[in-house]
Parts: C-alpha cells; structure tokens; sequence
C-alpha cells in the first residue's frame, strides 16, 4: 500500500463504547474520491477524531466498515495498515531522542529500506517541507521552533509514501501567522504530492481553505453535511450547519474565488478614483476595498497597470444570490 | 572482628520487644544520646545551609556550589567521612556531629537554592512593581513560597541523620548503633531491638518535619499538600 | 591479613625491625596520615581492598539492576505489581545497613555473599522507581504517534520508551553506585572485604592512617564513579542536553 493515492469508503461506520448508550461515531458513510483532501470539521463531541482513528484501527470499529482502496481496514494486519498511512497529530509527538532525520526515517527502517534509499528520502522529504536538509538534518526537536516541528512531523508522516494521511488538527497549536503560511505550504504541497488526506479541525475557516470536500459531524457523531466548500456556504442543509458556517458564510463564499474566477464588467465607464486590484486578489478582499474606499466599484488591472474588467457591488451580491 | 554470632530463631524478634522491655534503662539512655547528636548535627547543618541556600537563590548566583558541590558531597561514603574525621578530630561526639553535618547539609543546601532561584521571575516582577524592598520581597515572597520545599530537603536530611548516626557506635560517638553493633553483648536480639528503634525515629523525624512543613506553608499552597507520606527513599540516597 | 591481634589496642608497627621514618617518623608516631605508610603499603592493602570494592559494587549494582529492571518492566504492564514491589523495597530500606548484614549472618553465613545480598537489597528500590518513573514519564503524544506509525509493542518499547526513560535510568544508577559504595565499606564490618577491611582494622588497631587513607580513597572512589555516570549520561542521551538554537 504505497505510492497511488487511494479511495476512502466509510461504509456506516460506527463507533459506541461499552456500557455507553449514546453513539460516539453514528453510522457515517461517506466516500472520499482519490487524491482529495476531506476535512471533518465539528463541535467537540462530534466525533471527528474518533472517526479519523478507525481508519488507521488506533480506535476499533464498533459496526459498519472502512474500506481504502477497496480493502476493508479491518482485514489488513493493523501493523501493516498503520506503516501505509501518514498520521500527524495537534501535538506532533516527535521523538526527542532522535534527530530531525531519525525521526523522519522511523518508517523507512521499520519497512528495511536500505541506507542510501533512506538518506535520499529524508532529504527529498526535508526539502519539500522547506527545512534546510543540511542544518536542520541533525537537530533534535528541543532545537527547533513550534512551526518546524510540525514540517518535521508532516515530513515523517510522507516518509514511507503512504497513500493516505491523516492529519488530527496538525496546525491547532501554532500561532496564527504560521498555521497561515503552513496552510498554504500543505495545500502546495498536496498539489506536487497527491493523497487522500482526512483533516480533522474544529475552525471551520482551516476546513473551508484546505477541504477539497469537507463533512460536518454534529453531536452524537451524526454526519449533517457532506460537500464541497462552496456548497456547504452557499446552502447549508439546516440550520445546525449554518450556524456552525456562521453568519458571514457570504462573505466566506466570496473569499474562495478571486477577480479572475468570475466574470468581470466591461472597463469602460470606469472613474479614476475607483480603487484598482490585481485579479488574484479575492471577491472578499476586493468588496472590503469598495467599502473601504466608498467606491462602487474596483478596477483589476493586469501586471502593467491596464484595467482588465470591474467589479461591482451590485454584480458580488449577484454571485451570491440564489441564482448564482 | 570481634563479633560473636548469634543464631537465628524464628522468635528472635518477639525476642527483640522483650529486649527493650528488659533492658528500658539501656534502650532509654541510647535513643537519648542518638537524639543528641542527630539533634546537634540537624541543628548546625540547618543553620549553615538554610541562609546560604536562601542566600544564593536569591541573588541567582552560586548553582555550582549549591548543586554541583552538594551532589558531590552527597555521594560520600558515610563511613569514610567518619574515618577520616576520626582522624582528625579524635574519638567521640563530635566527630560523628562533624560527619552528619557535612553529609545532611547538601541536600537541605539544595533544596533551598532550588526552591528560592525558582521562583516564577514574574512574581518576583509583580513584588518589585508594588515597590517591596529586596528585603520585603524575601520574606514576603521568596520565602514563604519556598518553604515547601525547603522542608522537603529538611526532611530527607532529618531521616538521614537519624539514621546514619548508627555508624557512631563503630567510632565510640554513642546512640544506638552502639548496641547495633554490640552483638556479642546483646545478641541478635539487641540488634533487632536498636534497629527497630532507629527506624522508629527516622520515621518519627520525617512526622515531626512533616508537620512542621503543614504548619509553615501558606494556606494557598497548602491546597497541593497532601497527608502525610514518608519520605521516598528513592528521592535521595539514605541507607545507610 | 597476617599481622598482630585483632584486640590489639595500641598503635599497630610491623615487627619486623623499625618501621619506615624512623623511630621519630609519621608511623611510629602514629601520625595522622603518613605517605610513607600509603606508598608503602599501596600493592598490598590499599590497590586489592580497591579492585575489591569495585568488584562488590558492580556485581551489586549490576544484578541489582536486573532485577529492579524486569520488575519495572512488569510493573510497567501490570499495575498491581508496582505497590507489592514497592513495599519490599522499601521495608529494606529502613532497616540499617550495620544490622541488616547481621541478620543476614545466620542465613547466609560470613561470606561475600552476605554483602552481597544486602547491598543488591538496597538498590532496588531506587532502581525500580527510576526505571519505572522513566517509562511512565513518556509523553502521551509521543506514544500515539509510535502506535499511529505502526510500530509495534516490542518496537515502541525498545526504539521509544526505554531510549527515553534512559536520563531516569542513568540518574538511579548513579545514585545507586554511589549509595552502594557507601554501604560496601559498612559490609566489612561483617566480611573483611573491600575499602571497609582497612578502615575497620585501623579502628580497630587505633592507627590512625590506616583509617584515613582508605577512608580518602574511599572518597576517591565515589566522586570518580559520580563523575563517570554523569560523563556517561551526557554522552547516552545527547538529547537530552541539546540547547534551543534561535529560530
């Protein structure tokens, strides 16, 4: 199990402790395509990391299944099963005993790779995770920063090249400018390396930026959404949802596209005081501009300054509206 | 060696309590001159250690002296430190105190380094903010915060000196280690008796400490206290 | 030893025509500590009563730590062992050192294996709470990201728990030597053995350097074995010594 990106099925997978009346984890079945990141997102006791662990077995299955790649996760050795999943966790739990590059390889050595194989990988590894692979290499973890371990801790969970990662709320405990920039990074990262990621976070703005899909789990492990990020915004099945989304789901919705996503107004007609934008910049920030501004409307323009198309009040409430 | 060997018999301890019984004057006057001069050694090594550790701590100054000179002295053999003082100070009381001292005083020297040198830097901060004098904030602050443990390190050292005074009886400084090692006199039952006596003075030391630490610490941090336990022995090296 | 008798109470010379120094010399004297009579008499007390100690405390200390090892080992397991060990341990400890070998007279006899047994008995407990304080002392975190990695019970105990239980490990260890060379000069007092043989007969024959010296090299011994443990300790556990770098 290594290498491709595989399909996760959860087939009414359910989780109940003994001598609990309640379920911890409800009958969920959902299917996360190849390749794509799926984000459990919920209120505490909700469920999200129980169902995430019966993937990788660190918590059994009560009823129901959870296949990978159309294997059953309980047929396969548990042993087996974990080596060929990356799993990083809120407290990254790096080894402080091993180096940077010991705890990266714990895996490969586990499944005998040879030396050379190992030291290439490492490296390989360190690199895509923006550490430097000559300094940082033989640091122990005591040395590095909040946001370097956890790169380490995502380098280590990649080792072995697993299909599938799961990711327990890897970037909670990191100071919002980092957690940012390691967002980005991962999303760059999952674009160079595809896998089947499960993400677990209670921030509904972390599932919306990193969920290709994402899946709302209400108290009592009971699934009450399963879509992508535009959809949960723009029609959120009940009312639980939208409340969890929250009031500015809107303006949520308009920080998922940018200038160029949509289709612009023509240029003429334009004032030279309307404040003017790059067409990367997104539908969010651009509305904030206007309102800033006290202008109706913003002007991109492309790299040498030309305006491309604008974009008005009128015309952003319009992609937001029912009809969009 | 001038040991003659008893043998043992399975009453041999029922023995050993008819052995005080018999002998009360004997145990009596032994377990007064093992007070004595653990008393003595547990007085002097306070009365050195406490200020300097108090001291350094609280400039922040001296960790080689209050840690790594105390762990060195604090690994000594007992017996070679009463040899050698023996040496040099001549048979009796006040060579025994001399080696009780210099092997109880580390740990209380540590301890209250420890305890005053760690204090949270901010509450130092906050005393100095509300304008307490260095004087103000020792005994306002450092000290009552520290005192638990530096009662912790008072009490290891009382349980270790009660015990170590044993070793007096090989040098003539008195105490119960004088029947301890009088076998030839007193039998094995005697040697049960006295060792039971010192184990009951360890632990009545470790009480008394332990009470006195109850009654010093400030009522906010008495809510950690808990009931009394003995002293771990695997804290500290103090078999002796 | 050949030499005078035991209840001999004077100063003890060698008969054997005038001591080293003279007549007015340190040893006839019975001064309080002579070189003369260290250098004289290092190949013959002195270095053996060493190699001699040495052998006591490392058998002690090394069969101690098996046992006190396996037995935190369970307890790690099973946690009804830990207080059923911990109290045998520990019921050990109170009873002094000079008694103990005593009472253990009569069972094992006048032999090495007397103090021996004694001093294994009193390295336990330290050994075992270490150990076992190490193991526990894993962090949670550090835990589930070994099971996550698949690494099995024997893998997370050899690879994860036991490398990071071992700055615990070591500073039992170190107190367990130094203890157990504190206990092994006291042991003499039942079996003529290691540097407590010389002590004891000095105190016995009332010469003076005779006490001091080994007592001295006794000293010797411990600050060199602390200073040793704790030299290995940095080297076994580099980790754990590694300062922050700026970031």
């Amino acid at each position: 199990m290594s290498g491709e990106a595989a399909e996760i099925v959860f087939d009414h997978a359910t989780k109940r402790y003994a001598g609990r009346a309640d379920f911890a984890v409800d009958h969920l079945s959902l299917t996360i395509p190849a390749g794509e990141i799926c984000v459990l997102v919920g209120p505490s006791g909700g469920g999200k990391t129980t169902a995430m662990k019966m993937v990788n077995r660190l918590i059994d299955i009560t009823e129901g299944d959870i296949t990978i790649a159309g294997r059953s996760v309980r047929s396969l050795d548990v042993i087996e099963l974990r080596r060929g999943i990356g799993y990083v966790i809120q407290q990254i739990g790096l080894f402080p005993h091993m180096t940077v590059a010991g705890n990266v390889a714990t895996v490969p050595r586990l499944l005998g790779w040879d030396r050379a194989r190992i030291d290439a990988r490492v490296r390989e590894l360190l690199e895509l995770v923006c550490l430097d692979p000559d300094t940082d290499h033989s640091r122990y973890p005591a040395q590095l920063s909040g946001g370097q371990r956890q790169r380490v801790g995502l380098a280590r969970a990649m080792a072995a090249d697993p299909p599938v990662m799961l990711m327990d709320e890897p970037f909670g405990a990191i100071d919002p400018i980092t957690r940012e920039r390691l967002q980005d990074e991962f999303l760059r990262l999952h674009k160079e390396v595809r896998k089947t990621v499960i993400f677990v976070t209670h921030d509904i703005d972390e599932a919306i930026k990193i969920g290709d899909r994402i899946a709302i789990l209400r108290e009592g492990g009971r699934l009450a959404q399963y879509d992508t990020p535009e959809q949960i915004l723009a029609s959120p099945a009940d009312d639980f949802v939208a409340r969890f989304v929250g009031a500015d789901r809107g303006l949520k919705r308009l920080a998922l596209r940018t200038l160029a996503d949509v289709q612009l107004g023509a240029v003429n007609g334009t004032s030279p005081t309307d404040p003017r934008c790059t067409s990367s910049m997104t539908l969010r920030d651009a509305l904030s501009l206007m309102l800033t501004e006290g202008a109706k409307q913003v002007v991109a323009v492309d790299d040498a300054g030309r305006p491309v198309g604008t974009l008005s009040i009128e015309h952003v409430s319009d992609l937001l509206g029912p009809n969009a | 060696m001038t040991l003659a060997y008893d043998s043992f018999r399975p009453y041999t301890f029922v023995d050993a309590f008819k052995f005080m019984a018999d002998n009360a004057g004997l145990m009596w006057s032994k377990t007064t001159e093992h007070l004595i001069v653990s008393g003595e050694a547990i007085s002097i090594a306070l009365l050195i250690a406490i200020p300097l550790g108090v001291w350094l701590g609280h400039i922040h100054r001296g960790s080689f002296v209050a840690i790594t000179g105390s762990n060195i002295l604090r690994a000594l053999p007992s017996l070679a430190v009463i040899a050698i003082g023996l040496g040099y100070l001549g048979i009796g009381r006040t060579n025994v105190v001399f080696a009780l001292v210099v092997l109880g005083s580390p740990v209380i020297l540590t301890n209250a380094y420890v305890a005053v040198d760690g204090i949270d830097p901010d509450l130092i901060e906050a005393a100095r903010g509300m304008g307490m004098r260095p004087l103000e904030i020792l005994l306002k602050v450092e000290l009552p915060l520290a005192l638990p443990l530096i009662f912790a390190g008072i009490r290891t050292a009382a349980v270790f000196i009660v015990a170590t005074a044993t070793l007096g009886g090989v040098v003539g400084g008195g105490g119960l280690g004088d029947i301890i090692v009088n076998q030839a006199s007193y039998f094995l039952r005697g040697v049960i008796a006295g060792s039971i006596a010192v184990a009951a003075l360890s632990f009545a030391a470790d009480f008394v400490f332990w009470s006195l630490q109850r009654a010093v610490t400030p009522r906010g941090l008495r809510l950690q206290a808990r009931s009394f336990e003995p002293m771990s022995p695997a804290d500290d090296a103090i078999a002796v | 030893m050949t030499g005078p008798s035991l209840l001999a109470t004077g100063p003890v010379i060698p008969n054997f025509g005038e001591p080293p120094g003279g007549k007015n010399g340190c040893i006839a004297q019975n001064g309080t500590f002579c070189w003369d009579w260290v250098s004289l008499h290092w190949s013959d007390i002195l270095q053996p009563r060493l190699v001699e100690h040495i052998q006591l405390t490392a058998i002690a200390v090394g069969i101690g730590f098996v046992i006190a090892f396996a037995a935190a080992l369970v307890a790690h397991r099973q946690r009804w062992f830990e207080p059923s060990f911990s109290v045998l341990a520990a019921f050990l400890y109170t009873i002094p050192s000079l008694a103990l070998f005593q009472l253990l007279v009569p069972f094992t006899g006048l032999g090495v294996l007397t103090i021996e047994i004694g001093l294994i008995g009193y390295t336990l407990l330290i050994l075992f709470r270490n150990t076992l304080e190490g193991l526990r002392g894993v962090p949670e975190d550090v835990l589930e990201a070994a099971r996550g990695m698949g690494l099995t019970r024997c893998q997370t105990l050899t690879r994860i728990e036991l490398p990071l239980a071992l700055p615990a490990i070591t500073a039992g260890l170190r107190i367990a030597v130094v203890t157990t060379i504190s206990l092994a000069t006291v042991g003499a007092y039942i079996t003529p053995l290691g540097l407590g043989q010389p002590i004891f007969y000095g105190l016995q024959t009332n010469f003076t350097t005779e006490f001091v010296a080994t007592g001295a090299l006794a000293v010797l011994l411990a600050i060199a074995a602390d200073l040793i443990i704790v030299l290995a300790q940095r080297l076994l556990t580099p980790w754990a010594h590694s300062r922050r770098l700026a970031t």
